[in-house]
């Protein structure tokens, strides 16, 4: 049993130094008595030589306690680190000094303590709070030991913004001394920021050093010093901090919790402004007390393997190399062997080739500012035109490489011109849609930090409503009363007005290959929806694939019913029409919309949702002859989004007699993997899973095998009959996540290939079968279950309209339950019929050998908001959990 | 996993309890795999080793044709008869206890605490060198439901109701006395029901028949049943496994959860009578649980009723909270599966209800 001092913090780690002061602040020959937590002396008893030394520095009003999470990890590593984190002076168990120590002495002190512990080899820094902005002013002194630099929570910088309004609160004189000294409030309000709330123990631990005024002086210095414009006393010293870090070239990892009522994202955007190359997570959900919400030491340490540990042995080679672990710029991937990769073409090659074409480039059946006058069409040329003025217009708008604007347009014109326009200047397009809802769409929003937001009315005033950041764009012409209410900066045409008066295409810089082109969302049917970045060779790439795989020539007409393909209309030289309907929910496209659609420019290609798909087959009495007409010259359609029923498929065919209807798989992070045809899936039959198909151009899929746990292993194996989780490596898939390097690094662990958290197998014929969701896997005692193959069975019969399988109880003892949503609809949630519960554990039995435990069903499952189509089976499992536990029964 | 693999190892074993359903299977399987088998309990139950052909049917004692089990007729509260029992046994399996929903607390101590620390001491005399005691998982329920969870520790504190409580502390006694030289291992089967079953079987019938059986809230608790024959199985098994199983506590289940509704219904079906369809929230079932058991106490005590209380608290709880558990231990250290699932239990239950004059 070893002795703690305080929870989690074993008596050895604390130690006591003095150290002789050279800061402004005190008179020569002072000396001050620190306390530290330190594992230096736990390496050495057991005859560790560390890797470096991890420096950490904690906030106001905090002390070292905050840091004990990583000196316990720092130990337990097969390389182990030493962890020294600082009380600083005034702070903690330090010494309380009695003078106003202000940033500049703050950074001499550190300085102080490391020469005298005589601080050996690499240092990484790591800091919270203004901690960080101290870490980083001794990493700005101390280049040659410095190997990393690790920030969570920090600011740099108020330059550009106002003090926050919490901070302002704490600096003003009638709140300042009474809030921060006399009493503990601000100590008491700063420990409830914790999310989930801090234990007894552990608040208690955070108090000890500053339970009377006395000892608090420090806080309320610390407060005071917090330097709000250039006349503060500590401006220079914190703008040389500020300033230095832009020359930092070491590699920096920001760990970041948004819920932060001070240092909010705007700090994390500004930081990201001064170092460019840091690896950044976010961990929605999390707050300031960063440390004490979330496992930061594993990521820590993680990030730090993968980066410093290198480098070390490589000697440094840190330039041009991304930190945040993606697998872009010039990565050879296994992707490679699958065949020679086409050369790049920018994604605006098409539009500049056929600039003086006068063919149809964009349809709009029901065009933005006038939905009821008719379609809207664009050519080629003008396209092409409109393109360049809103460039240039961006351009003058203060637009620069690499800014990131977020869209928040529907499909049709005015998305696909500024989408093009913002590739020509290098922006970075954020797409968010509109069908993750409100909260999801704020999260994601705030999550991808847009310099610039473009927006129709509803958008503006969401972003003013849920503070989105941004420098805000209207399509719509405003009243001046609305443009200052929304803080719009400018509106389309007046871009469009200022492009014409811009040095035109000589002033555009060519965005190279490898830079960011779009951040695109997953749809957050499994947590939180994640930014998805794509560089412009990715982007290209994903063109490319759909051009050869579905011989999309120059000269095709498509429908575009499904939005993230429906953009690449104008790179694939297609013409592309928007058919008339509420994009946010596919299942408002009616039969007559989409013919109306095709008809407009003759199309022979459909890409549509399954959830749309199936509204056209319930609207299908309304087709005129005419609309028949049309939709009978449809060579191709294209259904995406998620696993369509082949019964359902069978009936779109009656739809479009002439068409190849084809089915690919893939996600947001990989668009798309594989394909199959309406004649592929009724020759592959019934298995276990949905078939869905062959690897698409240029694609290679292989299985990383589960163990009896559900955990996938990390050899990537093509074996037939092996189930496990689905890999892909192609040159279209992301670049990486987007300020989510722990999501980053974890997909991308088996190198050259991205994990997609699907499960399935490869049969005989190198054909894929997907059993379900990784974290949808049931883990019985009797092995690993996968739900689809279930469901499918359960689905054979009649009384039962769509079925979810999903697992009860503890991992790897867990027993399989169905969920059923049955016709006629039940009104009451509970447990099936007696009749029907045997028949469905009978089917399922039958086809798949799994036992079901008990057959629950419900009025209607649950779905993703975004697709209408895939089951929310983390709520169902959820539900079925506490409906079998006894007790009433609830909704899910 | 029953037959004659272990009886190339015949052994000596006093089974107590084997006048029960469980008890008398036990016994009858011992018999079946060629040991020599004395039986100890209060009143005469002829247990014979089933007739070629029909082993596992379960039923009443007696009926077999094969050797019969020598027996010792005796209470645990009397120690020279206990002594008696274990005298020249190489192994004892421990089931005779007081098992009721109802009762003063005396009485369960008496015969589930202190009988099994007569027998342990005896047996230990006796130079016995195994000992299964057969507990219930209730020693470890404190009416939380209990999902995919493996054997928690037994705590006499915090069980609910007299039976398991007491059964609690005899856990406790018997496998703290395991040993060098005396292996003691604690096997929990959970739920045991099958054709004869008085427990669950004929209680369930019983009132269905009478429409005072309904379901507490939609009958939704998921919990473990065990058919007899695999429970019988299952404890014989652990004798085999002593190795592998001494000092620890294993819960035996058929590892086929279902719902109380499910579970009932299929009961009442194999049993010719129409399955409940009104439903009471459990929460009413428990506190008028909870108020019957008081009445009924009271009542016995003053000779005014000899049945038991229609509804318990105990039993409200075990029909409206789940409990089912993580069999993987058990299987592994007993190297066994169950043999007979719940569908052919309920087959078996069936059949045995439709031959006549077997009716409820």
């Amino acid at each position: 049993m070893v002795a703690e001092l305080w929870p989690g913090v074993p008596a050895a780690w604390s130690r006591r130094v003095r150290v002789p002061s050279t800061a402004a602040v005190d008179p020569a020959g002072t000396v001050h008595a620190w306390h530290l937590l330190d594992n230096g002396a736990e390496l050495a008893e057991r005859g560790i030589t560390p890797e470096g030394t991890l420096l950490c520095v904690h906030g106001n009003p905090t002390w070292s306690y905050l840091w004990r999470s990583v000196l316990a990890a720092a130990g337990k590593l097969d390389k182990p680190w030493r962890v020294i984190a600082v009380d600083q002076l005034d702070m903690g168990f330090s010494r309380r000094t009695g003078r106003f120590r202000r940033l500049a002495d703050r950074i001499t002190d550190l300085g102080d303590l490391t020469a005298e512990l005589g601080l050996e080899g690499p240092v990484v820094t790591v800091g919270h709070d203004w901690g960080g902005l101290i870490s980083l002013g001794w990493a700005l002194r101390h280049r040659d030991q410095l190997a990393a630099v690790v920030l969570t929570n920090t600011a740099v910088h108020p330059g550009g913004f106002e003090v926050p309004a919490a901070l302002q609160l704490a600096l003003h004189p009638a709140v300042h001394q009474w809030g921060t000294t006399t009493s503990a409030a601000f100590l008491r309000v700063t420990h409830a920021l914790a999310q989930p709330a801090l234990e007894k123990g552990v608040r208690r631990a955070f108090m000890a050093p500053y339970l009377n005024a006395a000892r608090r002086q420090g806080v309320g210095n610390f407060v005071a010093d917090i330097p709000g414009d250039p006349s503060a006393p500590s401006w220079p010293a914190l703008a040389e901090v500020s300033e230095g870090i832009r020359g930092l070239d070491v590699p920096a990892l920001i760990l970041w919790g948004p819920k932060d009522p001070v240092f909010s994202d705007r700090y994390l955007r500004d930081l990201l402004q001064r170092m460019p190359h840091a690896a950044v997570h976010r961990f929605e959900g999390a707050g300031h007390l960063l440390p004490e919400d979330r496992d930061i030491a594993a990521p820590v340490f993680d990030w730090l393997e993968g980066t410093v540990g290198p480098a070390r042995s490589r000697s440094a080679a840190k330039a041009g190399s991304r930190a945040d672990g993606s697998t872009g710029a010039g990565l050879p991937t296994p992707a490679a062997e699958a065949g020679p990769e086409e050369p790049y073409r920018p994604m605006l090659a098409e539009l500049d080739e056929r600039s003086a074409d006068g063919s149809p480039a964009v349809v709009d059946m029901a065009p933005l500012h006038a939905p009821d006058a008719g379609p809207r069409t664009l050519s080629w040329s003008e396209l092409a035109g409109q393109v360049d003025l809103l460039a240039g217009g961006l351009r003058a708008h203060g637009v620069r490489p690499g800014d990131r604007i977020s869209l928040l347009v529907p499909p049709g014109i005015e998305l696909t011109s500024l989408i093009y326009a913002c590739l020509r200047v290098g922006a970075v397009v954020v797409v968010a849609d509109a069908g993750l809802g409100t909260a999801g769409l704020s999260r994601a929003i705030k999550g991808a930090g847009p310099a610039f937001l473009v927006g129709i009315e509803r958008a503006l005033a969401g972003a003013r409503l849920l503070n989105w950041p941004g420098r805000r764009i209207s399509v719509a012409e405003l009243s001046p009363a609305k443009r200052r209410l929304y803080k719009v900066g400018a509106t389309l045409s007046e871009l469009l007005a200022a492009g014409a008066s811009d040095g035109g295409p000589a002033a555009a810089v060519t965005p190279a290959p490898d830079d960011d082109a779009a951040i695109l969302f997953t749809s957050g049917s499994t947590g939180p929806a994640k930014g998805v970045a794509y560089t412009h060779r990715r982007l290209a790439a994903m063109r490319d694939t759909l051009k050869d795989t579905y011989k999309l020539e120059a000269g095709t007409a498509l429908v575009a019913g499904f939005a993230p393909f429906a953009l690449l209309g104008p790179a694939l030289g297609a013409t592309s029409v928007t058919p008339a309907m509420d994009v946010t929910a596919p299942k408002t496209l009616t039969a007559a919309a989409l013919a109306d659609a095709a008809a407009a420019v003759q199309a022979t290609a459909v890409f549509a949702s399954p959830a749309a798909l199936a509204n056209v087959l319930a609207t299908a009495d309304g087709l005129r002859p005419e609309h028949r007409a049309a939709l009978e010259k449809v060579e191709l359609l294209l259904s995406a989004g998620a696993p369509i029923p082949e019964p359902l498929l069978s009936r779109v065919q009656h739809l479009v007699p002439a068409a190849s209807l084809h089915t690919p798989y893939g996600m947001t992070e990989a668009l798309p993997v594989t394909d199959i045809s309406l004649p592929g899936i009724r020759a592959a039959g019934a298995g276990n899973g949905v078939c869905v198909g062959t690897p698409v151009v240029g694609a290679r899929v292989a299985i990383a095998r589960l163990d009896a746990l559900g955990v996938p292993g990390d050899e990537p194996t093509t074996e037939p009959g092996t189930t496990g989780e689905i890999l892909v490596s192609a040159p279209h898939v992301k670049d990486r996540y987007d300020r989510l390097w722990i999501t980053q690094a974890h997909s991308a662990s088996v190198p050259g290939w991205h994990r997609t958290g699907d499960v399935g197998h490869l049969d005989g014929d190198g054909r894929l079968w997907v059993e379900g969701r990784l974290a949808h896997v049931i883990t019985a005692s009797g092995g690993v279950i996968t739900p689809v193959a279930a469901e499918q069975a359960a689905e054979t019969n009649d009384g039962v309209r769509l079925a979810a399988v999903v697992g009860v109880g503890p991992a790897g003892a867990q027993v399989p339950a169905a969920v059923l949503e049955t016709v006629p609809r039940t009104r009451r949630p509970g447990p099936a019929p007696q009749e029907l519960t045997r028949q469905v554990r009978a089917a399922v039995a039958r086809a798949t050998g799994v036992e079901l435990a008990a057959v629950l069903m419900l009025p209607e499952l649950p779905t993703d908001i975004r697709h209408n189509s895939k089951i929310d089976r983390a709520k169902l499992a959820a539900w079925a959990s506490r409906t079998l536990a006894g007790g009433r029964i609830s909704a899910p | 996993m029953s037959g004659g693999a272990e009886g190339t190892d015949r052994r000596s074993v006093l089974v107590t309890g084997a006048s029960g359903m469980l008890g008398g299977a036990v016994a009858r399987l011992l018999l079946d795999q060629g040991h020599r088998v004395r039986t100890f309990q209060r009143r005469p139950a002829d247990v014979a080793g089933p007739a070629a052909g029909t082993a596992g049917a379960g039923g009443m004692a007696g009926t077999g044709g094969g050797p019969a089990a020598e027996q010792v007729l005796g209470s645990l509260a009397d120690p020279a008869a206990v002594a008696r029992a274990v005298e020249g046994m190489d192994a004892v399996i421990h089931l005779a206890a007081k098992v009721s929903f109802t009762g003063e607390w005396d009485e369960f101590a008496a015969v589930n605490i202190e009988g099994t620390r007569t027998l342990l001491d005896c047996a230990r005399a006796a130079g016995t060198a195994d000992l299964v005691f057969v507990s219930s998982p209730s020693v470890a329920h404190f009416g939380e439901p209990i999902a995919g969870a493996g054997a928690g520790a037994a705590d006499p504190e915090r069980a609910r109701g007299f039976y398991a409580r007491s059964k609690a502390s005899a856990e406790l006694l018997a496998l703290g006395a395991d040993a060098p030289g005396f292996r003691v291992a604690a096997i929990r089967p959970h739920v045991v029901w099958g054709p004869g079953d008085t427990q669950l079987v004929e209680r369930v019938l019983e009132r269905a028949k009478a429409g005072r059986l309904p379901l507490l809230d939609h009958g939704a608790a998921l919990i473990d049943t065990t058919y007899i024959d695999n429970a019988a199985d299952a404890i014989v098994r652990a004798l085999h496994r002593m190795e592998y199983a001494h000092g620890q506590a294993l819960v035996v289940t058929n590892g086929e959860p279902r719902t109380v509704g499910e579970l009932l219904a299929g009961i009442c079906t194999a049993g010719g009578v129409k399955p409940p369809a009104w439903r009471v929230p459990g929460r009413v079932a428990r506190g008028a649980g909870s108020l019957l058991e008081h009445v009924w106490l009271a009542a016995g005590r003053r000779g005014l009723v000899r049945d038991e209380p229609p509804m318990t608290r105990f039993l409200a709880e075990q029909l409206s909270t789940s409990h089912w558990f993580d069999q993987r231990r058990t299987r592994e250290v007993l190297d066994w599966s169950p043999a007979v699932s719940i569908d052919d239990g309920l087959r078996r239950l069936a059949e045995h209800y439709s031959r006549p004059g077997r009716t409820a």
